[in-house]
């Protein structure tokens, strides 16, 4: 990701000299070991943090997916946490709930923030408005306005605010949650509209950066509007792109509060059970940890194949 | 994030100040301006007044656009039925207490391998930039048995506010944005400030963080709203109804209360993160794009 692509800055070669070198100068030794231990002192207590509640718990999680604890006692059990894990009937299911959310996640939360930054960057007026506007949701607790679609929006009835709009317009109603074709369409939409604010102000300050010489020449050469946007505003920003997919499927392989809330879970005929709520389903419920932190490890492994492809691609392009 | 009305965009400026991009100009803005507005404050209208509509009126077809005879009973019974004062006051102590011990420690965290680069600085800072790439809820197992359990000390913090704060100073993101900032305060202060013989300590006191004032308000906003917004793992760490932050709280009566009393509370729980929203955009989109883009 961008983030840990940063150029370390680099020691200046210069550097500041000794600060106390107008006293006598003493060892270096010494004084380095000083310096050393004085910039680990103000480090140790991010670090310790990040040992006990980060760096230990990612090797505990593989080394539990190994183990088994049955009244207090732990054994070795080798693979037979991820094949318990793997024969459970919901395994598949959440698999392929989450893999449908992603990309339907992509098409619509992916898509729409990309073409709503492009218009809000052509707008010389309202435009703090619109940004505040696109933001306000990502603000809310998560669990608010989760309460707030599955109540007043996806109220099956017709008393129901998308079903009253449908029906308003002469479309046909929904049931919403409780039909199995339209919970995964409904999570999305739910999850897109509380989360898309960021994306598009990323996309914002990235458009902001394109050079205009570059619309300028292309519109010269007789280019339109949208063979602008494909050959100028997509390539000047596709590194951009590229990263925010990557962060999106993250986000959306982690898709949890949606089916917890709206769906009670499992969701009707199990379209909603997801592999984060598969891995709270196991570790909280049915006092499997072990198998929880399997599927952990496997949700890691998955993701981490993503991230293989993701910096192949983006690094064949520099 | 200047209003950059001098550059060139996809659009020229005089594309659309003239004729017929005029017209289509100000035509778009109109329909775009009202359908954000109905698509993002909409539902929050419906939510605000929803909550005010009485059992029978929210179940009557088609739905009302107006509440007919408010009930602000729901907001009431709301706030006494779920104790809502109790929940906000502790998801407020999470929020304050995560934003010092962030502050404290990954600024000084920073602080160290920005300008006092001990060996093995950057080591450190790969592993911790390393766990941006682990998604949260891969760690949710082994991260809960750790704090029911905490290694050597075997202390259990489960029902303890630092079983949210600790977790969150391990986060590679507020250490990543408040090094880049102080990599941008020039040497020469340092070392003025070290030649007139101040400690590290001072320094960062009296040079660092005085300047480091905008960021510093990113990461204590970013904090707080992390906290007020978070869910899973706060229900995992704070199980008991006393220690219990808004948004779990209201979960767990979700079942038994009345629809209109849950959405009441579900309100009431929004209203801080907007206020914090509606002060501070301006830190908080800079701050987002900031750490996102400029890297």
């Amino acid at each position: 990701m961008a983030i840990t692509t940063v150029p370390e800055t680099p020691r200046k070669p210069g550097r500041p000299p000794s600060p106390y070198s107008a006293r006598p100068q003493r060892t270096s030794l010494g004084r380095k070991v000083r310096d050393n231990l004085t910039g680990h002192a103000f480090l140790i207590g991010a670090v310790l943090c990040f040992v006990v509640f980060s760096w230990y718990p990612m090797v505990r999680g593989i080394v539990m997916s190994f183990q088994r604890t049955r009244r207090g006692e732990t054994t070795w059990v080798g693979w037979d946490n991820y094949s318990r894990i793997i024969a459970d009937p919901s395994f598949w299911t959440a698999w392929q709930n989450t893999f449908y959310f992603t990309v339907l996640a992509l098409a619509l939360g992916y898509v729409v923030p990309f073409f709503v930054a492009i218009l809000l960057n052509e707008f010389r007026h309202a435009k703090g408005y619109l940004r505040i506007l696109v933001y306000l949701p990502v603000m809310l607790p998560p669990a608010s306005a989760l309460f707030l679609f599955k109540f007043y929006a996806y109220d099956p009835s017709e008393a129901g605010l998308f079903n009253a709009i449908l029906k308003a317009l002469h479309l046909p109603t929904s049931q919403w949650m409780q039909s199995p074709e339209m919970t995964m369409p409904a999570m999305v939409l739910a999850s897109t509209w509380m989360n898309m604010g960021g994306a598009v102000l990323i996309y914002l300050a990235s458009l902001q950066n394109i050079p205009g010489e570059l619309y300028e020449a292309a519109e010269l050469d007789g280019a339109g509007i949208w063979r602008r946007i494909v050959h100028v505003t997509i390539p000047q920003t596709r590194l951009i792109l590229a990263l925010l997919a990557m962060l999106q499927i993250v986000a959306t392989m982690q898709l949890f509060i949606e089916p917890l809330i709206l769906a009670n879970g499992a969701g009707a005929e199990d379209s909603a059970t997801s592999v984060a709520y598969l891995i709270y389903q196991h570790g909280f419920f049915q006092n499997d940890l072990n198998g929880a932190a399997a599927l952990g490890v496997i949700m890691l492994v998955v993701l981490a194949g993503f991230s293989a492809v993701y910096v192949r691609l983006t690094a064949k392009q520099d | 994030m200047a209003q950059d009305s001098g550059t060139r965009t996809l659009i020229s400026q005089s594309q659309l100040s003239r004729g017929r991009g005029r017209v289509i100009y100000w035509a778009l803005l109109v329909v775009v301006v009202a359908g954000f507005t109905l698509v993002f404050l909409g539902p929050l209208y419906w939510m605000v007044t929803g909550a005010l509509k009485s059992g029978q009126e929210i179940a009557q077809t088609p739905p009302s656009l107006f509440p007919k005879d408010p009930q602000p009973q729901n907001y009431i019974d709301a706030w006494n039925n779920l104790a809502l004062a109790k929940l906000l006051f502790n998801t407020f102590y999470y929020a304050i207490g995560a934003v010092l011990f962030q502050l404290v420690f990954d600024t000084a965290a920073a602080y160290s391998l920005s300008k006092l680069r001990p060996i093995f600085g950057n080591v450190i800072l790969a592993l911790m930039l390393g766990t941006l790439m682990i998604p949260a809820m891969v760690l949710i197992v082994p991260q809960y048995v750790t704090v029911i359990d905490l290694p050597i000390v075997h202390i259990n913090l489960l029902d303890s506010p630092f079983a949210i704060w600790l977790p969150l100073v391990a986060n590679a993101f507020n250490i990543f944005l408040l090094k880049r900032f102080f990599d941008s305060i020039p040497e020469e202060l340092m070392a003025a400030a070290l030649m007139d013989g101040a400690t590290s300590l001072r320094t960062l006191w009296s040079i660092i963080l005085p300047l480091s004032r905008p960021i510093l308000g990113v990461v204590s906003i970013f904090a707080v709203t992390a906290v007020w917004k978070d869910f899973l793992w706060p229900k995992l760490v704070m199980p008991s109804p006393e220690t219990r932050t808004v948004s779990v709280g209201i979960y767990a009566f979700a079942g038994g209360t009345p629809m209109n009393v849950v959405i009441a509370a579900s309100v009431i729980a929004a209203i801080p993160t907007v206020i914090i929203f509606l002060i501070f955009q301006r830190n908080i989109m800079s701050g987002l794009t900031t750490g996102s883009i400029k890297g």
